[in-house]
């Protein structure tokens, strides 16, 4: 079966600096794969790459058999970037924000009834429609989350790729976006996913991939017996404003 | 009825004043929410070039102001989109280049002087004649339609760049269509309030809503309400008191700012209370006068982490 996301010895520099050396990763329809690794290991870059947002200097990154840089489908791809604390200059509800995640199937048309419609089931998947009205300033850091994990499900995706989804987020939340994650697993979403620790995700992961200075050190199939929280220093998972400057999300 | 409505030149100021009031927030929105608030301030200084540039080629100070001040945004808008040089570095180049130029140029101009720039500075709504009329209600119709008519697609663009790239939106080219909006709406907005007072109608209003509301809609709808009301009400009062119409809105403005943020307090308790009880089990905890999420927050979420 063709790879959802294929990357094949896919080197990448950041500011002038390699920080991908020839990695090689395949998800295939309905699979979830973990990146794992320490801070600076470049597992954000990665996915960062896959989604276009940082360019491939060699080898091949595909994604449902496109080039990278040719494709255009992004209905298909559900990005959740990296969760960012700082709050925008205007205030937004979380139905606004979730909403926006539509116009990867709208474009540059207004949304009608049935994108409000996946909005709403999009928002009850998170477990959130009864914040939809709510300021996404005043939602806990699972909460905001869950609204970005929602946004990108809106545009009903194939694959979704997850940048740090556990990072600051509450052992509740962590739950409800386990069970998300299985919702759409069963229904054949492919995942690649950014974590720090595999936390209550663990049992749902098909392989692990373990990079380190931008290389794969291993793979592991049904990480059942991997540690909880490899090789990263524990403050990272709790506060997510040390992490590397590359967080993006929203403003 | 109204005294005022019977001059033409007052007509003329009026209309203007309205167009500019739903004009001015309407762009203004996506550069608070981008935190570029003072990006039409920049603009404002790169359009005085263009108003001398008028006056040296003898054409309408209107429409050279308009291109000027298009390319210069257009030049911000790539400056910020490389990540080449700092966004305030850029923005005060722009501000020191544009008000030198206009000097530059206005006294290169035949018979002018810097006397010349004196109304589009601080604006000058009752000299307003009907060919800027006509300019003014061409331009902001174009930066109402492109600011309320694609507001999903540049709320999702201001409100994180890298998400909107990867749902597919051509966010280079919306970058540029709001630069371009918001040379067009200084240009407008420069014969009510004049360049130096451009930008607090596109901020003030916005930041005024924003005290009492939640969500961007309300915002924008919030936000075009005060707009109007200040810049219509501003130019009323600048004819029956005879002050400067320019200030009279940014001082209205301000006032209206002031006291929806005196209302923010009590209408954020209100809103805790409100959310605790349709939440039942939420312990009571925020202390009076903390931000509403505090309290209306019925996740254990930060005593969880670990």
């Amino acid at each position: 079966m063709e790879p959802v996301i294929s990357l094949t010895g896919v080197s990448a520099e950041l500011g002038g600096q390699r920080v991908l050396h020839g990695v090689d990763l395949a998800v295939h329809p309905g699979e979830v794969v973990a990146l794992l690794g320490a801070n600076g290991s470049g597992k954000s870059t990665a996915v960062r790459a896959a989604v276009g947002q940082v360019p491939v200097s060699a080898g091949t990154l595909t994604l449902f058999g496109t080039p990278v840089r040719r494709f255009r489908d992004w209905a298909r791809v559900g990005y959740v970037p990296q969760r960012s604390t700082a709050a925008s200059g205007v205030p937004a509800t979380v139905r606004e924000v979730v909403a926006a995640g539509r116009l990867a199937r709208r474009g540059l048309r207004p949304l009608r009834r049935a994108d409000r419609a996946a909005v709403d089931l999009a928002l009850d998947l998170v477990g959130l429609a009864d914040r939809a009205n709510d300021a996404v300033d005043a939602l806990s850091g699972g909460q905001h989350q869950r609204v970005l994990i929602a946004r990108a499900l809106t545009a009903e995706p194939e694959v979704l790729i997850m940048d740090e989804p556990l990072a600051g987020v509450d052992l509740a939340s962590q739950r409800v976006l386990a069970g998300t994650l299985r919702t759409l697993v069963a229904d054949g979403v492919a995942v690649l996913l950014v974590l720090h620790e595999t936390g209550p995700l663990q049992p749902l992961i098909d392989r692990a991939v373990v990079l380190a200075h931008g290389r794969v050190e291993r793979t592991v199939e049904h990480p059942a017996g991997l540690p909880e929280s490899p090789s990263c220093h524990p403050a990272d998972a709790a506060e997510p404003s040390a992490e590397s400057p590359l967080r993006t999300g929203i403003l | 009825m109204f005294e005022l409505l019977d001059y033409p030149f007052m007509q003329r100021a009026l209309l203007a004043a309205l167009l500019i009031g739903v004009a001015a927030p309407a762009v203004g929105i996506y550069l608070v929410q981008r935190r570029q608030a003072l990006m039409g301030d920049g603009i404002g200084h790169v359009a005085l070039t263009g108003v001398a540039l008028g006056f040296l080629f003898e054409s309408s100070p209107v429409w050279t102001a308009v291109a000027v001040s298009a390319l210069g945004a257009v030049g911000m808008e790539l400056l910020r989109a490389s990540g080449r040089a700092r966004g305030d570095i850029a923005l005060a180049m722009l501000f020191y280049g544009g008000m030198a130029g206009g000097v530059m140029i206005i006294n290169l101009a035949p018979g002018g002087s810097t006397a010349n720039l004196t109304s589009y500075l601080w604006g000058s709504v009752t000299t307003v004649s009907p060919d800027d009329i006509t300019a003014i209600t061409l331009l902001s119709a174009f930066v109402v339609l492109v600011a309320l008519g694609l507001r999903r697609q540049l709320f999702a663009v201001c409100q994180d760049e890298e998400f909107a790239r990867v749902t597919g939106l051509p966010v280079r080219a919306l970058n540029l269509l709001l630069a371009v909006t918001a040379a067009a709406t200084v240009t407008v907005a420069m014969r009510v309030v004049g360049l130096l007072l451009v930008s607090a109608l596109m901020v003030i209003p916005v930041v005024a809503a924003q005290q009492v509301t939640r969500g961007f809609a309300t915002t924008l709808a919030a936000a075009l309400t005060i707009g109007v009301l200040v810049s219509v009400s501003g130019t009323a009062t600048s004819y029956y008191q005879d002050v400067p119409p320019g200030a009279t809105i940014v001082l209205l403005a301000i006032g209206v700012f002031v006291l929806a943020a005196l209302l923010a307090v009590p209408l954020a308790r209100l809103r805790t209370r409100r959310a605790r009880a349709a939440t039942p089990g939420t312990p009571p905890g925020s202390p009076p006068g903390s931000p509403p999420d505090a309290g209306s927050d019925p996740d254990p979420a930060l005593t969880a982490r670990p």
